[in-house]
């Protein structure tokens, strides 16, 4: 028995049963790799090496191989930080807030969408980590540990340090939410081993399920932890770049001294992480064949969210020009005014035409709909958000209080190699996680599939 | 665990038949075992009379712990152990302290909670699990029956779970 809604498009196409989703997602952790996986693999393998010499020889000689100088101290290290956090932050918000409004849609799309949140957040966490310079004493300098010196304590009034703690908290609930769910989808590879004889992979998937029965009391209670863990990561997504934003919003530098940060960065968080996911799974679906999974329908809901979330950031960087004006403080309406008209104007404008006009194309259902506009878009607004980041930090160091400090900065090859270093990280992990892992949640498309699967023609 | 059970395995193929089957199955007096489904199926806690789950609770008591360990801690290391004058501000003040107590509540709740989780469901990585069906965690739902539990005989309970709906009926010993 099937009951499609009349109103609302499939969630599922091509009339699969529950056989066909176990075979169709296992497929590819059962396979061999194709030449495309090996392909992508090998880029971002090389990149990866890249990145490590340049992270290496950073580490040996000290920051200064950075292009940081006295008057602007932070760049593209917390550029890079803020955004990688940002990007993170859509996974969580498709997995835990769109579950408590019971949204059927996030189901063929949280797997994936978490995984990018926890690689993402590991590169973001590398930039504090570098950036301390000497970051085998980092735990000593971060985390309260009783030291030598006293114990002097560290300063639970500083927002970098409410940062070290929202981040790994938000980095390991995150990694226990993912793995709740893999859970139950190892133990279906596990017993599609066991079918098919073969006993190494039937124990490693069944250690990787902690012997999984799926009995009805462990299904009630782990459906119990699942929904507490949304209910947890909730606010635990809207802390973390409210905290982040407050490292800038606590200062009084102009230009980050504004009540409208943590609000403004969640915004824009979710967008650049709707446009990730956006990125990623269309990769994905086509390259494992998951047409049937991740529809148009998913790709167009997800455009919806950017564009939402793209008027808020368009609406949040009138208003900061709005404030500054009207608030008549001459540093607060120098440091925006020469955003927009001083050297760093290039920044300045690539940002506002990608993070406010581009999306605002996704009115357009065609554009919604086609998937190559989507993807171009996608790339766009993660390029724009990148920007934001950069002009908020930058444009407002580069401009001190003494006009003989005035400074530009320009990144080193380090900087760069850095950058490149994560995006090596994160795309050889990624790709890992889709060869070795389900990558779209087994049992909960399982559970949709009768209420929102389409017809069997 | 327990060894040389003998189990009626009930085979359903779909959840709806699964609810009314234990339902009419437990009318008839017979304890069942356990219901193994490869998704959770909604009501099938209800109909087979367990207990609500507990660990919301367990999980509370796990946040509460995080949120006077977090305030404690930093209220003894900034007031009391070393107090530091940053910018004149109070050496213990509430509104700073927050978002590390919020941070750390969550942890603790969200990690105690699963270990709990973990723990009372006797999940490990180093244990095979009793498996009644492998295909119960790909497309369908399985009754095991235990056969020391139930006064009646194992025709009977095949009668019973066959009248029930269920696709196959086997047996299974362990």
């Amino acid at each position: 028995m099937q009951v499609t809604s009349a109103i609302r498009e499939p969630l599922i196409t091509g009339g699969k049963t529950l056989r066909d989703v176990s075979e169709d997602i296992s497929r590819q952790v059962e396979g061999k790799p194709s030449n495309l996986w090996w392909a992508a693999f090998s880029v971002s393998f090389v990149m990866l090496l890249f990145g490590l010499y340049c992270f290496g020889v950073m580490l040996w000689n000290g920051i200064g191989m950075w292009g940081l100088n006295k008057t602007v101290g932070w760049a593209w290290d917390i550029t890079n930080f803020v955004w990688w956090v940002g990007i993170g932050h859509a996974g969580t918000l498709i997995s835990a807030v769109l579950l408590l409004f019971r949204q059927k849609w996030r189901m063929s799309i949280n797997r994936a969408a978490e995984a990018m949140t926890i690689f993402a957040v590991i590169c973001a966490a590398s930039f504090p980590l570098a950036h301390m310079g000497r970051l085998w004493l980092g735990f000593y300098w971060a985390l309260p540990f009783p030291n030598a010196f006293g114990s002097l304590w560290v300063n639970f009034n500083s927002p970098l340090l409410w940062d070290v703690f929202a981040i790994s908290t938000y980095f390991s609930v995150s990694l226990v939410f993912w793995y709740m769910g893999l859970i139950p989808d190892f133990a279906v590879i596990r017993d599609r081993a066991v079918r098919a004889g073969h006993n190494t992979r039937a124990l490693i998937y069944n250690a990787l399920s902690f012997g999984w029965m799926g009995g009805a009391k462990t299904w009630m209670r782990y459906e119990s932890v699942a929904l507490i863990l949304a209910g947890l990561s909730t606010p635990l997504v809207l802390s973390v770049h409210s905290i982040v934003s407050m490292d800038f919003a606590t200062s009084v530098i102009p230009g980050w001294h504004t009540t409208i940060f943590p609000p403004y960065f969640v915004a824009g968080a979710i967008f650049s992480g709707f446009a990730m996911v956006l990125t990623l799974l269309l990769i994905t679906r086509k390259v494992f064949h998951l047409e049937d999974y991740i529809t148009i329908y998913h790709v167009e809901l997800m455009n919806i969210i950017i564009i939402v979330t793209g008027s808020i950031v368009g609406v949040a960087y009138i208003t900061e020009f709005f404030i500054a004006w009207y608030g008549q403080v001459p540093a607060e309406q120098y440091a925006f005014i020469n955003r927009a008209t001083g050297p760093y104007w290039w920044a300045y404008w690539s940002m506002m035409t990608c993070n406010v006009i581009s999306p605002q194309l996704f009115w357009f259902k065609k554009i919604r709909t086609n998937l190559v506009s989507t993807f171009i878009i996608s790339i766009i607004v993660n390029i724009g958000m990148w920007f934001e980041r950069f002009v908020i930090i930058v444009t407002s160091l580069h401009r001190d209080y003494l006009p003989s400090s005035w400074s530009m900065f320009y990144p080193t090859m380090y900087d760069v190699g850095q950058f490149v270093f994560t995006f090596g990280f994160f795309f050889c992990a990624f790709l890992l996680f889709a060869k070795f892992f389900p990558v779209i949640n087994i049992v909960e498309v399982k559970t949709i599939l009768k209420s929102d699967s389409e017809k069997k023609h | 665990m327990d060894s040389n059970k003998n189990f009626v395995v009930g085979i359903y193929e779909d959840e709806d038949v699964l609810l009314h089957a234990v339902e009419q199955i437990r009318d008839k007096g017979v304890h069942i075992h356990e219901v193994y489904s490869p998704f959770p199926v909604h009501g099938l806690e209800d109909a087979l009379g367990y207990r609500r789950t507990r660990l919301p609770i367990a999980s509370f008591m796990f946040g509460i712990t995080g949120t006077i360990l977090a305030l404690f801690t930093q209220t003894w290391m900034l007031g009391y152990d070393w107090p530091m004058d940053i910018g004149g501000k109070d050496f213990a003040s509430l509104p700073p302290f927050i978002p590390v107590t919020f941070e750390f509540t969550v942890l603790l709740s969200a990690f105690g909670m699963v270990i709990t989780f973990l723990i009372v469901s006797d999940m490990k990585p180093y244990k095979w699990p009793r498996q009644f069906d492998v295909r119960s965690t790909d497309d369908k739902h399985v009754m095991a029956v235990d056969l020391a539990a139930n006064k009646l005989s194992k025709d009977d309970l095949s009668r019973i779970l066959k009248d029930s709906g269920a696709s196959e009926v086997n047996e299974k010993n362990f």
